[in-house]
């Protein structure tokens, strides 16, 4: 039972990590109209230039900080500009494409320019373990849980209890009522945008340290952030928490009482099993097809 | 057609036809492999580009036509049964991935086919028992001709191109045929297709057999070319660049498999070979190129010559309004 | 007595609390033009979409050539013989405008299987190209039909509802959003349709309209619906002198 539970907590730890992409990629949804299929790379971009700040000797907050920054204008705004912005009017596949192309980009570039091998990554917390009624839980999970959850839960707070997040709410329902309204669009796709880019530095500086920096760490984070979203609820926010949460803890119980070797297939299953029956979601609604 | 056209095709079959006795193994090696891509990616254009349906898993059936063929022949049957047995699985396993089509749209549809891709590549890769696994299975031969073996790579270059000419001829009739326009209609209104009688049932899922069925015949010639295959080749990644492949060429034209599979896999191969300082560079730049051109040619390399010809029509019809209004200017004047 | 192509009985349809159709029975006799006119929200497009075959009604019936079509959907209808039109432009866009008409007709003739090895146009050029000669839009046939302006897309729309020779066509809104100039123009191709089918059948037409002019001009007669309820049923000129009807819709 306590190795159940432990499992149990570690996938919470992931998939709280696994939210957050799943987060910011339902957002670049609902607000832009955008699939982002380099949503994977969005995390190792950062990740790595954390690596080369903290390698020019600043401290990981400040790292992370600039980061951030950086992140917002070149996977924010830069990527709006230039990729979204201009394929918007040809539909939906186009920006696909355009995004594999860009995740290609990125992936191969870092590979060949950079480095193709796996770099370590400090991580926030303490290796300490301890123990709570018998479970061994390490000081890194509960770290990341924690302040993966206290990230989804501040950015829903925002999205719902500020004037700025209930326009781009109103923005992602309907685009055309909002503009009407007078509200400031391309500023509120913008801001989509520009909190995607963080929430994938925040992922970046929590899952890097377990699974070490490398070119294509992207991979597997894009893959389960879509399962993750879709599983939850591509149309909801709160899905993507459920949707990230169901994963990691799938992965780790398939992993630990199936076999290692086919521990995607369970979050896969699952993800097949709602994208037949319930393609809206978990928690989200039904959309309409338009006739 | 016009002159242009026919030279053009000339040319092309010359080349086609009379250039590999001249190159060396490798070079017969990348025309072989440039074929087999088209074959596959031909299916893929008829699912995406004509049916207008989304499929991210088409290296699924490629596999599965390999697999296929290689299993048969490790049981100790012939290469000439591994054909059609590799093409009615993957027909019927496209038939079932059609299904999902026909309740999920677009982005899920797409979503779907992923997930089928990474089912089957699980099942390739730790299945030891029926696919070797990681170690893959090799000792794939080539198949004989009625007694004329087909070993050396001339031989089956010549056989790979028999092989895809006639697929490019089943795929250029049946587009022509009702079924083409059919498809058309499933792509751009299935609304309206409905409601004048076509059945976008059918069509759905006969444009995912099909296609599923060329890239399982491509899938078996791989096999062959080979020698050796393991799960690697037929993973979500390769998918994902045989759709870039369709887009890149130009979804829903026909030439376009011949030149997105040139630029998926002849280019990179042969920028290897003449500037190996680029040889790392050349997925970020394929990569690039595809992010381009979606934005500056959203409908692929093949809608280039439409382009070109649309934006003359439009300069002549501008010219023809300026004169008009200049001609109406000087009647107006002399009126007065 | 002729039977009646088109009988409706009882339709009822209700979303949640209200009742968009609420009993609604008419028969269209073949080779009529019938004309269903109505303020918004009076049930018109709830009552089509279930002709249509696009909702299932939760009482009554519709039967078409005596037999009982409730169930059926658009694919099912189509191949009965019913045609329609759309109110936002559907055609299809890539596609040149013969071969709009083409495919419009195209799964009528043979099996899927026949089809397959079937010549490209189906056999069907000749009534593609009388149609096009009818519609008197010769000079743009052979131009992908999403280039062609919105008044030719719209004259290609009613085409292609005609392609296959259905007892009846129903027009939803075929003057929407079309330039008055060409309003006249469709009345007269309409006539001329239901008199002259191509075919040699009757073809009887249902037209739902706002344009109360075109609807007058065009139609034998003509049912007002008012909040989900038949008002009244008549010709153009009993319409046009029904008290009620100038009442609640037509105005002074």
């Amino acid at each position: 039972m306590t190795d159940f539970l432990q499992l149990v907590f570690s996938g919470f730890a992931t998939g709280s990590i696994y939210a957050l992409a799943a987060l910011g990629f339902t957002l670049l949804w609902q607000a832009a109209g955008t699939i982002n299929f380099a949503q994977g790379e969005f995390v190792m971009l950062p990740a790595f230039m954390m690596l080369a700040l903290l390698s020019y000797g600043a401290p990981l907050p400040v790292a992370f900080a600039l980061t951030a920054l950086i992140s917002t204008v070149v996977l924010g705004w830069a990527f709006k500009k230039s990729v979204v912005d201009p394929l918007f009017k040809y539909g939906m596949m186009q920006i696909v494409v355009a995004s594999i192309g860009l995740s290609i980009v990125m992936k191969n570039a870092m590979r060949a320019g950079y480095s193709a091998e796996a770099h370590p990554f400090p991580s926030l917390f303490s290796d300490s373990l301890f123990n709570v009624a018998g479970v061994t839980i390490s000081t890194g999970d509960v770290g990341t849980l924690v302040c993966a959850l206290l990230v989804v839960f501040a950015t829903q707070a925002f999205l719902a209890k500020t004037v700025t997040g209930r326009a781009m709410q109103a923005v992602a329902q309907n685009t055309e009522s909002a503009a009407v309204l007078g509200i400031n669009v391309p500023k509120m796709i913008f801001y989509t945008f520009a909190i995607n880019a963080v929430l994938a530095c925040v992922a970046a500086i929590l899952v890097t340290p377990v699974y070490l920096a490398k070119f294509d760490m992207g991979d597997s984070l894009g893959t389960k952030a879509f399962f993750a979203a879709i599983i939850g609820g591509f149309n909801n926010s709160r899905g993507a928490l459920l949707g990230g949460l169901i994963v990691g803890v799938s992965e780790n119980l398939a992993a630990a009482y199936i076999s290692p070797a086919y521990k995607d297939a369970v979050a896969l299953v699952v993800f097949m099993v709602v994208i037949l029956f319930r393609p809206q979601g978990l928690l989200g609604k039904r959309e309409e097809r338009k006739v | 057609m016009s002159k242009k056209q026919i030279l053009f095709g000339l040319a092309f079959g010359a080349v086609v036809l009379c250039l590999p006795p001249f190159l060396k193994n490798y070079g017969v090696y990348m025309f072989t492999t440039w074929l087999i891509y088209v074959i596959a990616t031909m299916g893929l254009n008829l699912t995406v580009g004509y049916a207008g349906q989304k499929s991210l898993g088409h290296a699924a059936f490629f596999g599965i036509g390999a697999y296929t063929v290689a299993i048969l022949m490790k049981a100790g049957f012939s290469w000439w049964l591994g054909l059609p047995a590799a093409i009615a699985l993957c027909f019927v396993l496209g038939v079932v991935l059609g299904f999902p089509a026909l309740r999920v749209q677009t982005i899920y549809l797409a979503f779907a086919t992923l997930g089928f891709n990474t089912a089957v590549w699980l099942v390739m890769r730790n299945e030891e028992w029926l696919t070797g696994g990681t170690f893959g299975l090799n000792g794939i031969a080539r198949p004989e001709i009625f007694g004329y073996s087909l070993k050396d790579g001339l031989p089956y270059y010549y056989f790979v191109l028999a092989i895809a000419a006639i697929a490019m001829g089943l795929m250029w009739g049946l587009l022509r045929s009702p079924w083409g326009k059919a498809f058309q209609a499933l792509r751009d209104n299935p609304i309206r297709a409905e409601s004048l009688g076509i059945d976008t049932r059918n069509y759905t899922l006969l444009s995912f057999a099909i296609g599923a069925a060329y890239a399982g015949i491509a899938g078996v010639l791989f096999a062959s070319l080979v020698d050796f295959i393991e799960p690697a080749p037929f993973a979500v990644g390769a998918s994902i660049m045989m759709y870039l492949m369709v887009v890149v060429g130009g979804s829903g034209y026909f030439l376009g498999p011949l030149i997105g599979a040139l630029v998926g896999m002849v280019v990179p191969d042969w920028i290897r070979d003449v500037f190996p300082i680029l040889s790392n560079w050349y997925l970020p730049l394929f990569g690039g190129t595809v992010v381009l051109m979606m934005i500056w040619l959203p409908d692929g390399l093949m809608s280039l010559p439409d382009r070109i010809r649309a934006k003359r029509e439009s300069k002549l019809a501008s010219a023809k309004r300026a004169d008009a209004k200049s001609e109406m200017a000087a009647v107006m004047g002399e009126q007065k | 007595m002729t039977a009646p192509i088109l009988k409706v009985n009882g339709l009822k349809k209700a979303y949640g609390a209200i009742q968009a159709v609420g009993g609604v029975s008419f028969e269209v006799m073949p080779g009529e033009i019938f004309g269903v006119i109505g303020p918004n929200g009076s049930g018109k497009t709830t009552l089509f979409n279930s002709m249509l075959g696009q909702i299932t009604p939760d009482e009554g019936s519709i039967e078409l050539n005596g037999k009982d079509v409730s169930k059926c959907g658009p694919l099912e209808l189509n191949r009965r013989g019913v045609g329609r039109t759309f109110q936002t432009l559907q055609v299809f866009g890539k596609m040149t405008v013969r071969d709009n008409l083409i495919v419009a007709a195209q799964e009528h003739k043979g099996t899927m299987l026949s089809r397959m090895f079937a010549p490209s146009d189906s056999g069907l050029g000749d009534r593609a190209d009388a149609l096009i000669k009818r519609f008197r839009i010769e000079h743009v046939a052979h131009l992908k039909a999403g280039t062609l302006s919105y008044g030719q897309q719209k004259l290609v729309d009613i085409a292609m509802a005609f392609m296959s020779e259905p007892d009846l066509v129903l027009l939803d809104e075929p003057c929407a959003g079309v330039n008055p100039s060409l309003v006249g123009g469709i009345s007269t191709l309409l006539k001329d349709l239901n008199q002259n089918p191509h075919s040699g059948k009757k073809s009887s037409f249902v037209v739902i309209e706002h344009n109360m002019d075109f609807v007058m001009d065009l139609c034998h007669r003509i049912m007002v619906m008012v909040e989900g309820q038949v008002m009244a049923v008549g010709t153009p000129a009993e319409i046009r002198a029904n008290k009620q009807v100038l009442d609640a819709y037509l105005g002074a």
